[in-house]
């Protein structure tokens, strides 16, 4: 037993070091005084105050959130519609193909999607004269065109786990489709197309190697900026702005996971006095 | 009570033929239906028979197939769910998880554009019909299973429509619960007068509650009937066999003469009598059918026209009633169950005990398939 619980142990040791080591020097190092990155000489804070002040992060990061936040809306919009299709529809002809279409961005790679999505972009400016030049309309087309397919496959695995007949129920009751898909479908899957929003919003904030791809001058994201800078050699403040993005995103997922704990708190404490009530 | 034995009276719903299709698979194969106002029809058979598709069909889920759907004199097989004054109560009742009991009720209202006054004043009379009143305010997943079943009630029954579909709207309910249910369901559909097809595969179900029962086997109605019809005169041995439990005896017709048939059984070695109005060819393959509780068991030989002795293999006490498993001279079971009228101490028939067996000739029926 006393074995066991040590294997378990530093298995869970191993583990976290391995997960957070690297996140965890990182942010050690942002705090570090000397311009050398893997030379400590004391703390300060000098990086976090230069990050500020330097405005290419700052425009890129800027630009990073608002294409994210433009993508996560688009992706959730035409995702849900996706995804209501492959869910609701029953049998249609070419259903296969169609859902097996809107799986393959989530395995294809990268470079690929990018490189098709360069040659796609370059043949409609020649033909129609749209999009006009590379920049951040093709970098946010780009990122829709993969993000919407990771929130067609969330909406329609919760579809596919929502009791159809509700819907029915509503048909019945006198409501048109287009009805009860506003009043009744749309806020039962609510938690779903947030979840997909937030998916979207961050791997739109991930990519790298398809916006570099599908870019133009002027218009570069933060994954991009970050990642000439390192080139020329790591510098802190780069350790800083993760340091940074690291925060935001554990603060985001504990606020995220204390929500989803409150709510089914609540709803056992709601079933327990249901059924209490009955005896 | 009997208005749907009127000669005159025109039926309010009409099934002409209809027939789903599941691929090669015929859920509803050739169903033709006519059920009258007021009625509380019944739709009984084993799983999987097509009750839920047929259901689904009036609803309008389902197209059929082949077939027509009238309602009140219109034609209603391509109507949208929508646009028909029907509505249903789901297996799962089908609640809307994020509305509270009032916003359920008052949903089906607010379709019809009614205003918002007669909306409040209407739900509130519904959920008082089911006596949910103080839980107005409570969301679904806050109430319990019968509370939830009463709600969809509610849910239907406020919009006032022609006719009400109810799919095993009792089935989640545990067996006491379900009687009461079962006779507020009655009272309830007494009260508003509305037309009820309730889908049950619970046979006893279906006796107490429905003025007419259609048994479906396979996707085809087997028999139609009061239920009295129906139990006392089962015109096979599938309606025979699935209402209540039921005792065959195989032979041919020796005799046919003023209403009653005489039927060899050459397995008991013995005619037997049977009151029928049927004309039979002398000769032909029938099966004499008698329930368990019409037959007399006696210690003492019994003057009666059918007549059979045996002797008592089991003997199950259910409280009211006895119910025994004789066997008979050429090693056939036959089922029998008698009142306990006296003390079970005082039993006057018990294990091993020789016995005779007898009935009338009008408590058994003559079946030809
Ligand atoms: N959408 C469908 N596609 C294919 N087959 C179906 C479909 N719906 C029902 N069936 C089949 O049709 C038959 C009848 O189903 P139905 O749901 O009407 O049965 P039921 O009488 O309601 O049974 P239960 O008492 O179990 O509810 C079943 O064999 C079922 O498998
Ligand atoms: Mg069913």
């Amino acid at each position: 037993m006393r074995r066991r619980n040590w294997f378990l142990f530093s298995a869970l040791c191993f583990g976290f070091a391995f997960l957070y080591g690297p996140i965890l020097s990182l942010i050690v190092y942002s705090f570090n005084e000397s311009r050398l990155v893997t030379v400590w000489s004391g703390f300060s804070t000098r990086w976090y105050g230069e990050l500020f002040r330097d405005p290419q992060i700052i425009d890129a990061a800027l630009l990073s959130l608002r294409i994210a936040a433009v993508n996560a809306t688009f992706a959730v919009a035409l995702g849900t519609l996706a995804g209501l299709a492959v869910a609701r529809f029953g049998r249609f002809r070419g259903r296969t193909l169609f859902t097996g279409m809107i799986a393959a961005p989530l395995v294809m790679p990268e470079v690929i999607t990018g490189l098709s999505l360069l040659l796609l972009f370059v043949t409609l400016e020649a033909a129609v004269g749209w999009p006009s030049g590379r920049g951040v309309t093709t970098i946010t087309i780009a990122h829709i065109t993969f993000s919407m397919a990771y929130v067609a496959v969330i909406v329609q695995s919760r579809l596919s786990t929502m009791d159809a007949s509700v819907e029915e129920a509503a048909l019945d009751l006198g409501a048109r489709p287009w009805k009860v898909f506003l009043v009744i479908t749309l806020p039962i899957i609510a938690p779903a197309l947030v979840a997909g929003w937030l998916l979207a919003f961050t791997l739109s904030l991930d990519d790298l190697v398809i916006a570099s791809f599908v870019s133009g001058p002027g218009a570069s994201t933060l994954p991009m900026v970050v990642f000439s800078k390192v080139r020329l050699g790591v510098s802190p403040d780069v350790n800083a702005l993760a340091t940074i993005i690291v925060g935001v995103v554990t603060l985001a997922v504990i606020v995220s996971g204390w929500l989803m704990i409150r709510s089914e708190r609540r709803r056992e404490r709601d079933v327990q006095a249901a059924l209490a009530d009955r005896s | 009570m009997t208005k749907w034995r009127k000669p005159d009276e025109v039926p309010f719903l009409r099934l002409e033929g209809v027939v789903k299709r599941f691929g090669d698979f015929a859920a509803v194969d050739g169903v033709s239906l006519d059920i009258y106002r007021k009625e509380l029809f019944c739709l009984l058979g084993g799983s999987g028979c097509g009750k839920t598709t047929l259901l689904r069909m009036l609803a309008g889920f389902e197209q059929p197939t082949a077939g027509r759907i009238y309602l009140d004199g219109a034609d209603i097989t391509e109507a949208p769910p929508y646009e028909r004054p029907i509505n249903m109560m789901f297996q799962s009742y089908a609640l809307f998880p994020h509305m509270s009991v009032e916003s359920n009720v008052a949903f089906g209202l607010k379709q019809d554009g009614v205003a918002r006054v007669e909306i409040r004043r209407r739900v509130a009379e519904a959920l008082e019909l089911v006596q949910l009143g103080p839980l107005a305010k409570r969301r679904p997943h806050q109430l319990s299973g019968g509370q939830r079943q009463r709600v969809a009630l509610a849910r239907c029954l406020v919009k006032r429509p022609k006719l009400l579909l109810l799919d095993e709207p009792l089935a989640a309910l545990d067996k006491k619960l379900r009687e009461h249910t079962q006779f507020e369901l009655m009272n309830i559909q007494e009260e508003v007068g509305i037309t009820f097809i309730v889908v049950t595969h619970d046979q006893e179900e279906a006796m107490s509650l429905s003025t007419r029962i259609a048994v479906m086997d396979r996707g085809q109605i087997a028999q139609v009937g009061t239920p009295t019809e129906i139990y006392e005169y089962p015109k096979s041995r599938f309606t025979a066999n699935f209402i209540g439990s039921i005792n065959f005896f195989d032979g041919k017709v020796a005799r046919s003469e003023e209403g009653e048939l005489t039927v060899t059984v050459p397995d008991l070695g013995r005619d037997l009598h049977v009151r029928s109005t049927r004309q039979l060819a002398i000769g032909s393959d029938v099966s004499v059918a008698v329930r368990p509780e019409k037959i007399v068991i006696s210690r003492d030989p019994l003057d009666l026209p059918n007549s059979v002795r045996g002797k008592v293999r089991d003997l199950g006490y259910l409280g009211s009633v006895s119910v025994y498993r004789v066997e008979l001279e050429n090693g056939a079971l036959i089922k029998v169950s008698a009142a306990n009228t006296r003390h079970s101490a005082e039993r006057e028939v018990d294990w091993d005990d020789e016995v005779y067996l007898g009935w009338r000739a009008t408590s058994a029926v003559v079946l030809t398939e």
